[in-house]
C-alpha cells in the first residue's frame, strides 16, 4: 500500500513540472483528486479489508490526498505568478518622464526667521509680545531714557506722523516693547518676553531699508545678571547660526541699558579666521544689549531696588541675510517671486 | 573724533611698541569703537633732496630734467612742476616708493631717465581741505636749511598716526585729547601728565573795561578774558600738523590756538576782535525772526530757542554754533576777548541741527565739564602769550550759576557682583576705580567713589558697575543660564497657522512696505476712514500708511510681470492703519492675489474666480467658519473690482472682506484678489472641535437637474432644495452646469445624498422627499425638471 502511494506521488511530481496552464492543471487535478481519480481508486476496496488494514489504508490515502493537494496548489500559485509577471512586463512605464507637479507655496524668509526665534524663546518660557507699529514718542523714547533733545536720538532718524506736535511716530525700535510689557504687567512681577516686529527709520541703502524687522527680548526678575544675558544670547546665536558660534561682549552705550554691550558673533562665513565679510576680524556685530537702566524700570513702575533685568535687540533682517547669504536688504522687500520661491523647503535642522 | 598720537603723547606715555592698531583695539575693548587707525601720511620711501641741476627737457615745452642729490646718490628725475630750480630742497619719492596715487617706478620719460619723483604736498594724500593752490600746482619747497637724505615725512613733522573714533554719545569727555589720555591711562595703568597753564598777566583788571550780562537760563557759566597786541601769523608746524591730524584746517596762529585748546580740553572757545565787539557782551535768547550774518557769510533767521551773543549795538554770534562776521578775528586784529562758556546742550543741539553741526556744537551738545571751561581759558592765555606774543590783561570776567563739585557715589561689592554676574576681587575693583582717576574711600558697608567732574556720564551705581566691567573686560563675563521659574511660553498660533495653511495651499508669502503714496490709500476699499500720513516723508511715494494691502500686492504683481513672471499666487498678512476720533488704530489684514497658471493637484489651470473662492473657503473652513459665511453682492464692492465678478465676504452677518476680479481699468489681466480684516474675523468665535456620530447606515443618492432662469444663482437652488428636503438630506453637490440651454435659461444638476443616522432608509421614504423637493423647487424658482 505504502509503495503504491509513493509511486503515485512520484508520478505526480515528475509530470507536474510540465504543466504550464491552468486548464492542464485542472485536468491533472481531476485525474488525481476527482471522483474517479487515482486516490479514490485507491480506497475503492476498503470495505473488503480488515479493521486494521482499513485504518492503515485510510491513513495513507489521507496523507497522500493532502500531499497531492498541496503539490497541485503550489503549482497553481506558480502558474498564476508567471501569468501576472508576464502581464506586469507589458505595463512598464518611463519613470524618467516629468512628474505631475503640485504647486508649492512658501513662507517669506522673514516669517521663517521670526518663527525660528519665537520657537526658541517660547521653549524657554518666553511670551511673544506684540505692540503697535504706531507708537508715542513717550513709549518709544522718553520712557526709554531718551528725552527730547537727547543726542542718542541721532542714531535713529524717525518718521513722525502728521500731528501738531511730534508726539506720534512709526516705531524706530522694538525696544518700545520693554515699556509696553512693563506697563501692561499690573502686578509688576517678573517678565519674560520677546517682541518681533516691523520698525521704520529714515534710511535707505544696500544695508538699510526704511522698513525692517527687529526682535527685542526682555527678562525682569530678582536675580538677573550680565552673565545670564550672555548665556541667553549664546543659546540664541547657536540656535540660529550654528553650534560653533561664539559670542563676544564689548562695552557700549544705550540710554535704556546700563551697563550696555555690543554683541559680536564669530563670523559664520570663515568661522572666525578672518574674511571679507567680517573685515578680517573674525567677528560680526549683531546686536545691542545690557541691563535695563534703573530709570527705565522706575518710569514703568518697577522698583529697581527689588528687580533688575536684561534686554537685547537685534535686526532680524540681518539675521536672515547672514543665515541665507542674502547680500542686499532691498532684495528682502523686493518680493521678486524668484526670490520668495527659494524659501519653500524645510531647512536643515 | 580723530586722535593724533603725537598730540595725546603730550599727556600720556605710550610705549613705542604699542602699534596704533593695538591702541585702537584696546580702546574698542573698553567701548570706544574706531573707524580707522593708521599713519597720517600713507607713503613710503620719501626722502629730502636738493636739486643740483635743472635743464629743460629736450623733447617737451614744460618738463625739466633734474639731477637731485638725495644724500647717498644723485638721481636723474624728470619733473613737470613750474617752480623747479637749482638749489631747492624738495621731497623725493625714490623708485619703489608708494604714494596714495600709486607706486613710483624708475623709467624713461620721452627719452630721459627718471629714477623717482619730486613731490608736491598734494601728492602725499592730505585731504584737499588742508591744501592751498601752491600745494597742488607745484613741488613742495622745504626750508633752505633742510639736510638731504632724511626721511621727508619726519622732517615735515607729519610722521604722526591717527585713530578716527566713532564715539558713543554719552562720552563727551572723550572729545578731548585730555579725556583720551585719561581713558588710555585707565587701560594701560599710566598717569596723565599736567597741562601747562602758566602765563603772566599785566596789572590791569579786565572787569574794569569789559562787562558780560547773561540774560538767559541757557547759559550757566560764562568766562571772558582780554589779551592785547597779538601778532597774527602762521602757527608753528606742530600746531598746524596736530590740527590737520585732528581734521581741522589751520588758518592763523590765533584761530588755530582756539581750535587747539578745544581739541586739548574739549571746551569750545570763541575769540572776538575786542575793538569791534565793544565793552559789553550780552548772552540772551534770540528774538523770534531775528537775523544774523554768520562767519560763513550767510544770513540766518533765528527763533527764541536759539542763544545769541550780542554787544550793545547788534547780535555778534550764535552761541555755541558759529560766530558772527562782524566781530571775527582778522589779519589786523590786535586785542581779543576770549569766551569760554557752557550753553544749554539741548538748545545748542536744536540750533545746530537747524543751522550747522560743527566741532564746537558737537561738544556743547554732549555736555561740558565746568572745570575745563576754566582750564581752557588759562590754556588759551598761555598759548597766546607764547605763540602770538599776547599781553594778558589781569582778572577774569565770570558769570556763574552752578556748583562745581565732584560726585560721590556709594556702591557695594555685592551689587557689582549681582549685576555683572561674576566675582571680581575687591582689590581689583578698587584698583580699576583708581586707574580711572576716581578716588575710593572704603566705608563700613559700601565704597564711596568720587567721580571727577569730567565724567558727566557717571551718575548712578550702575554707571560705576559699567566702568568696572569695561576695564575688567566685559567679555570676561562667563555666560550662564538664568535660573527662572518654569513657565509656559506662548505665541499667536492662529496667525502663524493661517500663514502655514496658505503656504500649504500653494501660495507664496510676500512682505512689502507699509508706506505707500497718499494717492493710493483709499483704493481697494469703500470704507470711510482718515488715513495716517507722515510729517516728513522720504518721498511722495512713501508718505502714507497703508489701509488696504491690495495696492502692495498689485504692485508686486506688476513688478513680477515686468520680469516675465505672471504666474503669481501670493498672500501677505500685515497691519492696516487709520485714525479715528484723533486716535490711531491698527488692524491685522490678510490679502491674497492670484493670476496666471495655478496647479491644483495635478491640474494646471488658469486662475479664475472659483480658484480664489476655493482658497477663501479652505481658509474659512480651516478657521472653523464652515457653514457660517456667505458671499454677498452689495454696494460695499470697491470700484477697483469687476462689478460682476466680486462680492463681499460675510461671516455670521458681519462683513469681513472682499473677493473678486480686478477691474479692467486697474489691469487688463485676469487678476483675482481677496482681502480679509483678520482682526474683525477672528473676533467671531467658532467653538471647539467636537466628535460627531458617524451614520452606520448607508445613504441613498439621487440626481436631479433643473432648468432655471439665467439669473438664478446656484445658492438659491441649493437653499430651495435644502429647505424642502429637511433633515434627511445629508449632502448636496452641483455636478453639472449647462448655460444657455434655451433662451435665457440654464440647466443645473445636483447630486443629493439622503441618510438617517438611526436606520437604513427605504427607497419609498427617499422618493417621497425627493418628489417634494422637485415640486417645491419648480414652484419656488419657476424651474422645470430636466428629463
Amino acid at each position: 500500500m505504502k509503495e503504491k502511494a509513493e509511486q503515485i506521488k512520484s508520478e505526480l511530481m515528475s509530470s507536474i513540472s510540465s504543466i504550464n496552464t491552468l486548464s492542464d492543471l485542472a485536468n491533472l487535478k481531476a485525474k488525481y483528486l476527482g471522483k474517479t481519480g487515482v486516490i479514490t481508486e485507491l480506497t475503492k476496496n476498503m470495505k473488503d479489508l480488515s479493521i486494521d488494514e482499513r485504518k492503515e489504508v485510510g491513513q495513507i490515502s489521507n496523507i497522500l490526498k493532502n500531499e497531492v493537494t498541496e503539490i497541485i496548489e503550489n503549482r497553481e500559485k506558480e502558474i498564476n505568478d508567471a501569468i501576472l509577471n508576464e502581464k506586469l512586463k507589458n505595463e512598464v512605464i518611463d519613470i524618467t518622464l516629468p512628474s505631475k507637479k503640485i504647486k508649492r507655496g512658501s513662507l517669506h524668509p522673514m516669517t521663517r526667521i521670526t518663527e525660528e526665534f519665537e520657537d526658541l524663546f517660547v521653549s524657554m518660557g518666553y511670551t511673544v509680545f506684540e505692540g503697535p507699529e504706531i507708537e508715542s514718542d513717550e513709549n518709544c523714547f522718553q520712557k526709554l531714557n531718551l528725552p527730547k533733545g537727547h543726542p542718542a536720538r541721532d542714531a535713529q532718524d524717525t518718521f513722525y506722523l502728521k500731528d501738531e506736535v511730534e508726539n506720534f511716530l512709526l516705531r524706530s525700535q522694538t525696544s518700545t516693547a520693554q515699556v509696553r510689557a512693563m506697563e501692561a504687567n499690573v502686578d509688576k512681577g517678573p517678565i519674560r518676553i520677546v517682541c518681533p516686529g516691523k520698525v521704520y527709520r529714515r534710511d535707505e541703502d544696500a544695508t538699510h531699508s526704511h522698513q525692517f524687522m527687529q526682535i527685542e527680548g526682555l527678562v525682569i526678575d530678582k536675580d538677573i545678571s550680565m552673565a545670564d544675558l550672555k548665556g541667553t544670547l549664546e543659546t540664541m546665536m547657536k540656535h540660529v547660526l550654528g553650534e560653533k558660534t561664539q559670542v563676544r561682549f564689548r562695552p557700549s552705550y544705550f540710554p535704556f541699558t546700563e551697563p550696555s554691550v555690543e554683541v559680536d558673533v564669530t563670523c559664520f562665513k570663515c568661522g572666525g579666521k578672518g574674511c571679507n565679510l567680517c573685515k578680517q576680524t573674525g567677528w560680526i556685530e549683531v546686536l545691542g544689549a545690557g541691563m535695563v537702566h534703573p530709570d527705565v524700570l522706575t518710569m514703568s513702575g518697577y522698583d529697581p531696588k527689588v528687580y533688575q533685568g536684561f534686554a537685547f535687540g537685534t535686526g532680524l533682517d540681518r539675521m536672515a541675510m547672514f543665515k541665507y547669504g542674502i547680500p542686499d536688504i532691498r532684495t528682502i522687500y523686493g518680493n521678486d517671486i524668484r526670490f520668495i520661491n527659494q524659501f519653500d523647503r524645510k531647512d536643515e535642522d | 573724533m580723530k586722535l593724533s598720537r603725537k598730540f595725546v603723547s603730550d599727556y600720556i606715555d605710550l610705549a613705542d611698541n604699542l602699534t596704533i592698531e593695538r591702541i585702537a583695539d584696546d580702546m574698542t575693548n573698553v567701548g570706544n569703537e574706531y573707524d580707522s587707525a593708521g599713519p597720517l601720511i600713507n607713503c613710503t620711501k620719501l626722502v629730502t633732496g636738493e636739486i643740483v641741476e635743472c635743464v629743460p627737457h629736450p623733447d617737451s615745452d614744460h618738463l625739466h630734467c633734474l639731477k637731485v642729490n638725495v644724500g647717498k646718490e644723485v638721481l636723474d628725475i624728470v619733473c613737470g612742476a613750474p617752480n623747479v630750480k637749482v638749489g631747492l630742497k624738495v621731497i623725493v619719492a625714490l623708485p619703489g616708493a608708494t604714494l596714495p596715487g600709486g607706486e613710483i617706478k624708475a623709467g624713461v620719460i620721452r627719452g630721459c631717465t627718471s629714477n623717482g619723483m619730486v613731490c608736491s604736498k598734494a601728492e602725499l594724500g592730505l585731504d584737499n581741505k588742508f591744501l592751498v593752490d601752491k600745494d597742488r600746482d607745484g613741488i613742495h619747497e622745504l626750508p633752505a636749511d633742510t639736510e638731504v637724505g632724511l626721511d621727508a615725512i619726519k622732517v615735515m613733522e607729519l610722521d604722526d598716526e591717527v585713530i578716527d573714533f566713532e564715539l558713543t554719545s554719552n562720552r563727551g569727555d572723550l572729545l578731548s585729547v585730555l579725556g583720551m589720555a585719561y581713558e588710555l591711562g585707565a587701560i594701560y595703568d599710566k598717569p596723565v601728565k599736567d597741562i601747562d597753564l602758566k602765563y603772566s598777566s599785566n596789572s590791569d583788571d579786565v572787569n574794569k573795561e569789559f562787562e558780560v550780562k547773561v540774560e538767559t537760563e541757557d547759559c550757566k557759566l560764562f568766562l571772558a578774558k582780554k589779551v592785547k597786541n597779538v601778532t597774527i601769523k602762521e602757527s608753528p608746524e606742530f600746531i598746524k600738523n596736530r590740527l590737520i591730524a585732528s581734521g581741522i584746517r589751520p588758518i592763523n596762529n590765533v584761530v588755530d590756538i582756539s581750535n587747539y585748546v578745544m581739541l586739548e580740553t574739549g571746551q569750545p572757545l570763541h575769540y572776538y576782535d575786542a575793538n569791534r565787539l565793544g565793552k559789553t557782551l550780552i548772552v540772551r535768547n534770540a528774538k523770534e525772526g531775528e537775523k544774523i550774518v554768520t562767519l560763513d557769510n550767510q544770513e540766518r533767521t533765528l527763533s527764541s530757542s536759539d542763544i545769541v551773543i550780542a554787544n550793545e549795538k547788534e547780535t555778534v554770534g550764535l552761541a555755541g554754533v558759529m560766530g558772527g562776521l562782524n566781530t571775527e578775528v582778522e589779519e589786523d586784529t590786535k586785542d581779543i576777548i576770549i569766551e569760554s562758556a557752557i550753553f544749554d546742550a539741548i538748545k545748542i543741539r536744536k540750533t545746530s541741527k537747524k543751522i550747522l553741526r560743527s566741532e564746537a556744537s558737537n561738544r556743547f551738545e554732549k555736555g561740558l565739564d565746568p572745570r575745563r571751561t576754566y582750564m581752557a581759558m588759562e590754556r588759551s592765555c598761555a598759548l597766546l602769550e607764547k605763540y602770538a606774543d599776547a599781553e594778558i590783561v589781569g582778572g577774569l570776567v565770570e558769570v556763574k550759576d552752578l556748583e562745581i563739585e565732584d560726585k560721590v557715589i556709594d556702591i557695594t561689592f555685592a551689587k557689582i557682583e549681582s549685576v555683572l554676574g561674576i566675582h571680581i576681587d575687591e582689590s581689583e575693583i578698587i584698583a580699576i576705580f583708581k586707574r580711572l582717576g576716581f578716588d575710593v574711600e572704603e566705608g563700613k558697608e559700601s565704597l564711596h567713589v568720587t567721580v571727577p567732574t569730567r565724567r558727566l556720564d557717571i551718575k548712578i551705581e550702575e554707571d560705576l558697575i559699567e566702568e568696572v566691567g569695561r576695564i575688567y573686560g566685559m567679555d570676561n563675563i562667563v555666560g550662564k543660564s538664568p535660573i527662572l521659574d518654569v513657565i509656559r511660553g506662548s505665541y499667536d498660533k492662529t496667525r502663524r497657522e493661517i500663514k502655514h495653511k496658505l503656504a500649504d495651499l500653494g501660495l507664496n508669502e510676500t512682505m512689502s512696505y507699509t508706506l505707500i503714496p497718499n494717492s493710493e490709500v483709499h483704493k481697494f476699499t469703500k470704507d470711510n476712514f482718515t488715513p495716517v500720513t507722515l510729517n516728513d516723508p522720504m518721498s511722495e511715494d512713501r508718505n502714507t500708511l497703508r489701509y488696504s494691502l491690495l495696492y502692495s500686492l498689485k504692485e508686486i504683481y506688476a513688478y513680477n510681470k515686468a520680469r516675465n513672471n505672471s504666474d503669481i499666487s501670493i498672500f501677505e498678512m500685515g497691519k492696516s492703519f487709520y485714525s479715528e476720533n484723533g486716535e490711531y488704530k491698527e488692524n491685522l489684514r490678510l490679502a491674497i492675489l492670484m493670476a496666471g497658471e495655478f496647479t491644483l493637484g495635478v491640474n494646471k489651470e488658469n486662475v479664475d474666480f472659483y480658484h480664489i473662492k476655493g482658497v477663501m473657503e479652505e481658509l474659512l473652513y480651516f478657521l472653523g467658519y464652515d457653514g457660517r459665511y456667505s458671499l454677498k453682492i452689495d454696494d460695499s464692492i470697491p470700484c477697483e473690482l469687476h462689478p460682476g465678478q466680486s462680492a463681499s465676504i460675510n461671516v455670521n452677518g458681519t462683513d469681513v472682506g472682499i473677493i473678486g476680479k480686478l477691474h479692467p481699468s486697474v489691469t487688463k489681466d485676469n487678476v483675482y484678489v481677496l482681502e480679509i480684516n483678520l482682526t474683525k474675523l477672528l473676533e467671531i468665535r467658532t467653538g471647539s472641535m467636537k466628535f460627531k456620530e458617524i451614520s452606520k447606515f448607508p445613504g441613498i443618492v439621487k440626481d436631479v437637474a433643473f432648468i432655471v432662469d439665467n439669473n438664478i444663482t446656484s445658492l438659491e437652488v441649493e437653499n430651495a432644495i435644502s429647505k424642502s428636503a429637511g433633515k434627511l438630506l445629508e449632502k448636496i453637490e452641483i455636478f453639472d452646469l449647462y448655460p444657455n440651454i434655451s433662451e435665457g435659461k440654464k440647466s443645473m444638476a445636483y447630486k443629493l445624498t439622503f441618510s438617517d443616522p438611526s436606520k437604513t432608509l427605504s427607497d419609498e421614504e427617499v422618493m417621497e422627499v425627493f418628489n417634494k423637493v422637485i415640486s417645491d423647487v419648480e414652484n419656488k424658482l419657476n424651474a422645470k425638471l430636466r428629463n
